[in-house]
This record gives structure tokens, C-alpha cells and sequence, in this order.
């Protein structure tokens, strides 16, 4: 600070070049930081862009999904229509794929076939499952393509590789090219990605499972943190006594509110699982330890909205007569809700984007059907979107970010709600 | 059946919350005087008493129930079965006896199995039974007593008052009893592992290959948990962070707070605030999926060896996410700096970053200290960014370029997939996790102490 208390030696003049020159150097200074501010507000921006973008770039793809229309005739030879579960369904797609080559010799047979999803025999079965008078007739489906001609179809392979660097041959190619003359091929909206559980195979796989389970963990989550959190902050603002024991009550959830994620995770794998004996893999479970997470955010930010209730508004109700607990159940929390509501929901977006604990308690397992109820086992959003990452397959890494692209709309929704409330409902005084 | 006991309990309550209006009504309705409390409580009071216990019953039932029918079905088995079985083979043997008695059969169960599983299944049903009708019991007797305590002159207000007054307290409770739980968790499981390889190896050997020999022939590594390479690669990812986060937020919180037009201000921040409540997976990929192999790349062009997996892109990407964290509290300390410091520095005739350097930073240090303190241990204690984009094998490196492992990484590792909790593979995952919850618990002790003295200085 010294060179700002002395400006001027004795006899110099403001006018001096020297001092100009000074004057210029600090304007510089100014200048300069100034210019990190943008620099690195530009930085961080176009990092958020980089992010946005390239997961948008690669993601979008993975919301449609080719399909190829074939004919199907049902033969009553492999299937019987008292045992539609149990036919030969291998033979009827095998049959109709050799209908959609008339030419081709019977040992590309197998290669072409590649160019349908590997469960097209159980698509076509689950189709035929409800109307048994379907068998012995020709019914038109369209079938998923497989991963690698999905690839091709959205240009993502590229026709100018060479053969053996890509996973389709240019044979593959050519018989591909066929079926699109024919029209048979279409790119329509990918419903799969949403009422498909996960799957082996890119092209079939969805994120049912995931999103119902991630519901039943953030219903448990709510339900448990919700009501628990409010009685605890209610408490400790409006009826605790100051001494030391609600102070470390204060001090502990402050410090809870910082524990990693993970070191979560661990209380639920000793505790729930090994003490308690709950099942692996369980919603209820996940949503058991997401509570506890959320319960430190949900207890700060209701006491934050139950103390920016006015007194006036206390006394007033003292004053005419009400209990402590009536003027809290009837004044101050109805005035505090749309606060606690916001604090609420943005603790949930937390929650649902919360994965490292859910490692843990085993919500990464491979599973094929979306749960029925908070005990099944079932992944959720984040472990799906991480089970994806970690999968080989090409087709897997647009899946990937489409994952990202619901969760995160999940996310901007639950927000802008939390937001809505905020801006319109909640009052300042 | 848990949902008819719970049904039960809703509807007994709503039963008892009538009779105990009515009861009240009848009282008011003779002439001896005035009710104490208004008959809704009178209600509200034979509801709670009715509705609370058995509630918590349940719960604790459904708790206990598990384990106890386990120990149970275990200690009926025959000694033959149990000769020699560790805790491992004991749990394959009730999973063994729980699938047979759900229907599942892999070949013919041994006799002894099946019997034991038909016995499970008829003490699942038992204790569902025996659940249902104490819990049914416990609350008409409730019901009956509670009502005998109404009268004209009761105080049913201050009776209901209290039980929800110590429900609010057991609530608050919550909160103790998850750090508790925390503690003793990691506590239990670390002095397990403790009394396997000793605390002196851990924290001091530079060896870490935690994959045992499940056989005794088998080709792998012999088992060393020296944590120290585990530390040191924690430390340097989070260090990379803390170097990427830290000038960015600096800067661009305190061009927000001096320089910034109001319109720049209200569309940036909540921009920023997108980075922050972006999930960690998605980091994760991001930082997988384009960080690191562009990284790679720049570095084939500068000819640099850089790993796949280095330690920049963890330590980059984390680093973004602690920007928004990291800006947002240096703008809390720089905004708690009173007005009169910048006021009298403008005062003298000092540059807005003459001010900004020379006063309100210095003022503003312990808040930021305690910023950047609080931003440390969250890249200490960040989990998923590192477990996607980071390696598996504790190499002991300084190099940047480098693949390093973390303190997270390796307790998911270790723990994903079926955990067993009597090797030493499992247990020191709970050792590692006990490590870092001390030190970011330290960290954070430290960064709120700071914040909070700094806030009491000028409030």
C-alpha cells in the first residue's frame, strides 16, 4: 500500500511524464486483471459448452434406432400354436431371412442374418405370444438392426475403411444396401431407449429398469428424509434449547453435509446389508442411504426458510392464544413450505444424480427386466449411464450419452421447478 | 404382508383418532364444564399412542427379523454341515437353503437342505404372522388405554404435544446416529483388517497389490497393502485439480463481484451453476470419452508419453467441477468484506484492481482459505470422475502424465462385485474409507472453523 500513500515525491508534479507514466502502468495493472477475469469466465463457459456439446453430438443418434421390416411367415412347423413358447423360432427367422435373399447361397445365410438384432427370435415370439391364430400366417415386423448396422446406417461407419478394420463386411454392406432399395429400412424414433430394461446388445438396450429404479430409490429417499428432516429442523430451530448437546447435533450435520459420497456407500454395505441383512441391489436399500445423504441438505435449508419467517408472526399467534406447537403447525411451517419444497427438490436432483454409493450397495448389476417393487434388485439412472461407459461396444457410447442427455433432463426439470417455486410461490418478507 | 400391517396401522389410528373425538364430544356434551383441550386432540392423542409404538415395532421387527431367522435356521443345521465353515460357506449355505425354499432348484438339494429350507419357509410365515398380531395386539390394548386416561379435565393437548416433541427429537437424533453409524462401521471393519496386516504396513508401505490368492496355487499377486502410492496418487490428482479450479474460480468470481455489468452477472452465474449440478458420472465420461483422448493426442504430437488412463484428465475434468464451488465462495467472502475498506480505498485514489489486490483480497483470505480448503477435500473425497478416468494399479509417481490410482478407486474396486467380509481384500477398502473420512472430516473441521471466525469478525 506504500506506493499508494506516497504518490508524489516532494517537488514532483501530476502533470510530470513520470507520473503519467505510472498512472499508465497502474491503468495496465487494471487492465490486466480484468482480462484473467474474462479469461477465465470464457474458460470456464466454453468448457460447460465443450461438455454440452460434444454429449449432445454424440447422443442425439442413439434417439433413433434402425429398423428393418421383414416378413415373417409363422410356420406351423416349428411352431405349434399350443406351445408358442417352446417353438423353434430360430428356424422361422432363419427361413425368413433366406425369404429376403431369394439368391443368396445358403452359406452367407448366417452372415446376413447378423444384419437383425440377436433377439430377433424372441421379439418375433413376444409378437406372436398374444395371438396364437397369427400361426401358419405372414406378419410384417419391424426389427431392430444390429449394433453394427445401426452404426452404418447413421454413418458412424464409414464405408471407406477398410474391411478389415470395420465390423461389417462389405458383403454385409452390399446386402445391407438391398434391403434400403427394397425401402425396408427406416430410422424411426427410438421408444426402445426408454420401455427396453438393459440388454447385452446396444441396439435393444433401454433405460426402463434404470428410471423405475431410480424412482422407487428417490421415492424411499423422500419418504424417509422428507418427514424426518422437517421434524428435525423444526426441532432444532423452534424447540431446542441452546447447550451443547444441540450444538453438536449442529456441528454433526453441518460435518455429515461433507462426507464423501462414497464413505456413504460404505455405511450402507456394513450396516444394511451385512447387519442388517437387506438384499443387494435393492431401490430400497439405495434409497435408504440417498436419505441419509439428503437429510443434512434437507435440515440446513428448512431452518434456513422456518428462520426467515418473521416473529412478528410467532408473537402474533402467541398472542392470541396458541400453543408453541400450534403456532408452528399452523404459521410457520405453511409459510415456510414453498422454501423447504425448493430445498427439497434440488436435495432430490442431488440424490438422483448420485452414483458412488450406489456402486457399493450393488445397483451396477447386469439386469433384464425393470423391478416391480423396492425390493427387487435394479440400477439406477447414474449406474446405468456408468454400466454403459464401461461397455465395449460401439453402439454402447451413443446409448451412453443419451443416458446423460435424460438424466440431465431429468435434472433441468426437477430444477425449474424447484425454481418455479421459488420465484412465484415462496414470499420474502 | 408388510403392506397389511401398515394398513392396519393406518386404519387402527384413524379408528382410534374417531374414538377419542367422540369420547371427547360426549364429555363436552355433559354439563360439568369446559373441555381442557379441544376434542380434536383429544383424537389426535389416542392416535398417536396408537399409531407410533406399533409403527416402530414394525420397523425394528423388519430389522432384526432377518438375521435372527438366519441365526436360527443356522444353529438347527446339523454339526456336520457346519464342521469347519467359515463365514463365507456359512452365508452360500443360507442362500443355498433361501433358494430351494423360493423354488429355485439347482439339481436335487441335499435332505438336510431341503429340510432346513422347509423350515425356513415355515418360519418366514410364522414370524409374518406372529408380526401382524402383536403388532394388532399392541395396538388395541393402546387404544384401550388411552382412552381410559380421557377425560373433561385432560390434557390431551400438552399429551399429544409431548409424543410429537420426542418424535421431533428422535428425528434430530437421525443425524447423530448416521455419523455414528459411519464411525462405527468403518471402525468395526478397519479393526478387522487391522488385525490382519498391521496399521504400521498400511500407512507406511509403498506396496499395494490387495489381489489375494483366492487357492493356494493360484498366479496372483500375494497380497500387499502398503497404502502410501494410494496417497500419493490421491494427493496429485487432487493437487491437478486444485491447480486447474483455483485460478478459474478466482478470477472469475472476483470479475463478477468488481467488474461485471448486473445483465453479465445474471446470466454467468446461474451458467456456472450448471457445472455444479452437473452428476460426476457425466464427468466421468466427458473426461473419458473426450478429455483423455485428446490429451493423448496433443501429447503424440509434442511427442510426450502420456498415458491412457494419466492423471491430468481425472485431475482436469475435477478441476472443472470445482470452478462454480470454488467462485461461488470466494464471491461470499469478497461480498462479506464491509463496504467502508472498499470504500476508503476508492477513497485514496486507488484503481478498482488496486482495491481489489490490496484490500478486499487480503480481507477476504480466510473465507477464500477456507473455499479452497472445503474444495480440496471434496477432490480428495470425489469418487466417480477418478473411478472412470483414472487407473487401477498404485503406481508411486509425481509425473502428471502418469496413470495413478486413488484412495475411492480402489475402495470401489475392491468392493464391487460379491463382497465377502472376512478377507483382507474387502476389509481394507473400510481401512481406506476410514483414512478418508478422517482427513476430509479434518479438512472440513478446519474450513468451517476458518469461515466461521472470518464471518464473525466483520458481522
Amino acid at each position: 500500500m506504500t506506493d499508494i500513500a506516497h504518490p508524489l515525491a516532494p517537488g514532483a508534479s501530476w502533470g510530470s511524464g513520470e507520473a503519467a507514466a505510472r498512472r499508465k502502468k497502474r491503468h495496465a495493472r487494471q487492465t490486466r486483471l480484468r482480462f484473467y477475469g474474462l479469461a477465465a469466465i470464457t474458460t470456464a463457459l466454453s468448457l460447460l459448452a465443450i461438455l454440452v456439446g460434444s454429449l449432445t453430438l454424440n447422443g442425439y443418434r442413439a434417439f433413433v434406432q434402425t429398423h428393418v421390416a421383414v416378413e415373417f411367415y409363422i410356420d406351423p412347423q416349428y411352431v405349434s400354436p399350443d406351445d408358442i413358447h417352446g417353438g423353434n423360432w430360430r428356424n422361422v427367422v432363419r427361413d425368413s431371412v433366406a425369404g429376403l435373399f431369394p439368391d443368396l447361397p445358403q452359406a452367407e445365410l448366417r452372415s446376413a442374418a447378423q444384419i437383425l438384432t440377436n433377439n430377433t427370435p424372441f421379439i418375433v415370439r413376444d409378437r406372436i405370444m398374444g395371438n396364437p391364430e397369427l400361426v401358419g400366417q405372414t406378419v410384417t415386423i419391424a426389427v431392430p438392426a444390429s449394433d453394427p448396422f445401426d452404426q452404418l446406417n447413421k454413418g458412424q461407419v464409414r464405408r471407406d475403411t477398410p474391411e478389415d478394420q470395420r465390423r461389417v463386411t462389405d458383403r454385409q454392406i452390399a446386402l445391407f444396401d438391398t434391403l434400403a432399395e427394397q425401402g425396408r429400412v427406416s430410422a424411426p424414433f427410438n421408444w426402445g431407449l426408454f420401455f427396453n430394461a438393459d440388454s447385452r446388445f446396444p441396439e435393444l438396450a433401454g433405460l426402463a429398469g434404470a428410471i423405475t429404479g431410480s424412482f422407487f430409490a428417490l421415492l424411499v429417499c423422500f419418504l424417509l428424509s422428507f418427514p424426518i428432516g422437517i421434524a428435525a429442523a423444526v426441532y432444532l430451530e423452534e424447540f431446542a434449547p441452546k447447550n451443547k448437546w444441540t450444538d453438536l447435533i449442529e456441528v454433526n450435520i453441518n460435518n455429515l453435509a461433507a462426507v464423501p459420497s462414497i464413505v456413504f456407500g460404505l455405511l450402507g454395505l456394513a450396516v444394511f446389508l451385512g447387519w442388517f441383512g437387506l438384499p443387494r441391489s435393492a431401490p430400497l436399500v439405495g434409497g435408504m442411504v440417498l436419505a441419509l445423504m439428503t437429510l443434512p441438505t434437507i435440515i440446513i435449508v428448512t431452518r434456513a426458510s422456518l428462520k426467515a419467517v418473521p416473529p412478528s408472526i410467532r408473537e402474533a399467534a402467541l398472542g392470541i392464544g396458541a400453543s408453541r406447537h400450534e403456532v408452528v403447525m399452523h404459521h410457520v411451517i405453511p409459510l415456510a413450505l414453498p422454501g423447504i419444497l425448493t430445498g427439497t427438490i434440488i436435495g432430490l436432483a442431488q440424490a438422483l444424480g448420485e452414483t458412488a454409493p450406489l456402486l457399493l450397495i450393488g445397483m451396477n448389476a447386469f439386469i433384464t427386466s425393470p423391478p416391480g417393487g423396492i425390493l427387487d434388485p435394479s440400477t439406477a439412472l447414474p449406474t446405468q449411464i456408468f454400466i454403459w461407459a464401461d461397455s465395449p461396444e460401439r453402439g454402447f457410447v451413443a446409448r451412453t450419452s443419451a443416458g446423460i442427455l435424460v438424466l440431465m433432463g431429468f435434472l433441468i426439470t426437477m430444477n425449474a421447478v424447484a425454481i418455479y417455486i421459488r420465484q412465484r410461490i415462496e414470499r420474502s418478507w | 404382508m408388510l403392506s397389511n400391517v401398515l394398513l392396519a396401522i393406518l386404519a387402527l389410528s384413524c379408528i382410534a383418532y374417531a374414538v377419542g373425538l367422540l369420547q371427547a364430544r360426549r364429555f363436552a356434551a355433559t354439563d360439568q364444564g369446559k373441555l381442557h383441550s379441544r376434542p380434536v386432540y383429544h383424537g389426535a392423542f389416542v392416535a398417536v399412542w396408537v399409531g407410533v409404538p406399533a409403527t416402530i415395532l414394525v420397523l425394528l421387527w423388519l430389522l432384526l427379523q432377518g438375521s435372527v431367522i438366519d441365526n436360527l435356521i443356522l444353529s438347527t443345521l446339523p454339526a456336520s454341515l457346519l464342521e469347519g465353515a467359515s463365514t463365507a460357506d456359512r452365508s452360500l449355505l443360507l442362500a443355498e437353503i433361501k433358494n430351494v425354499a423360493d423354488g429355485q432348484l439347482f439339481g436335487e438339494p441335499r435332505p438336510e437342505i431341503r429340510e432346513a429350507a422347509d423350515r425356513y419357509a415355515r418360519w418366514l410365515i410364522i414370524a409374518r404372522w406372529a408380526m401382524f398380531v402383536v403388532a394388532v395386539c399392541m395396538m388395541i390394548a393402546a387404544l384401550f388405554l388411552a382412552r381410559s386416561r380421557l377425560g373433561l379435565r385432560f390434557r390431551a393437548r400438552q399429551g399429544f404435544e409431548r409424543v410429537v416433541t420426542v418424535l421431533m427429537i428422535l428425528c434430530s437424533i437421525a443425524a447423530i446416529l448416521t455419523t455414528m453409524g459411519i464411525i462405527a462401521s468403518l471402525l468395526f471393519e478397519a479393526w478387522f483388517f487391522f488385525s490382519m496386516v498391521p496399521p504400521s504396513e498400511f500407512l507406511f508401505g509403498t506396496r499395494w497389490e490387495p489381489q489375494i490368492p483366492m487357492r493356494p496355487d493360484q498366479i496372483a499377486g500375494a497380497g500387499a497393502f502398503g497404502a502410501v502410492p494410494v496417497f500419493v496418487g490421491t494427493l496429485l490428482i487432487a493437487t491437478i485439480a486444485m491447480l486447474f479450479a483455483v485460478p478459474i474460480g478466482l478470477f472469475s468470481a472476483i470479475y463478477l463481484a468488481e467488474f461485471a455489468s448486473e445483465r453479465m452477472r445474471r446470466t454467468v452465474k446461474p451458467l456456472m451453476e450448471i457445472l455444479a449440478g452437473i452428476p460426476t458420472v457425466v464427468y466421468g465420461f466427458f473426461a473419458v470419452l473426450i478429455v483423455a483422448p485428446a490429451l493423448r493426442s496433443a501429447g503424440m504430437a509434442l511427442g510426450l508419453p502420456i498415458a491412457p488412463n494419466t492423471a491430468l484428465a481425472a485431475g482436469g475434468v475435477m478441476g472443472i467441477m470445482l470452478i462454480p464451488f470454488i467462485s461461488s465462495l470466494t464471491d461470499d467472502a469478497l461480498r462479506a468484506v464491509p463496504r467502508s475498506l472498499r470504500e476508503g480505498s476508492m477513497g485514496l485514489g486507488a484503481t478498482q484492481a488496486e482495491t481489489i489486490t490490496k484490500v478486499l483480497l487480503p480481507a477476504a483470505l480466510p473465507g477464500i482459505m477456507g473455499g479452497i480448503l472445503l474444495a480440496l477435500s471434496r477432490a480428495i473425497g470425489e469418487t466417480m470422475i477418478v473411478v472412470m478416468a483414472a487407473g487401477l494399479i498404485a503406481t508411486m509417481t509425481f509425473n502428471p502424465l502418469d496413470s495413478v490410482t486413488t484412495v475411492t478407486v480402489q475402495i470401489v474396486t475392491l468392493l464391487i462385485g460379491d463382497t465377502a467380509f472376512d478377507s483382507p481384500k474387502t476389509l481394507a477398502a473400510f481401512a481406506l474409507g476410514l483414512v478418508l473420512f478422517i482427513s476430509t472430516l479434518g479438512l472440513n473441521v478446519i474450513a468451517l472453523r476458518i469461515v466461521q471466525k472470518y464471518r464473525e469478525q466483520y458481522d
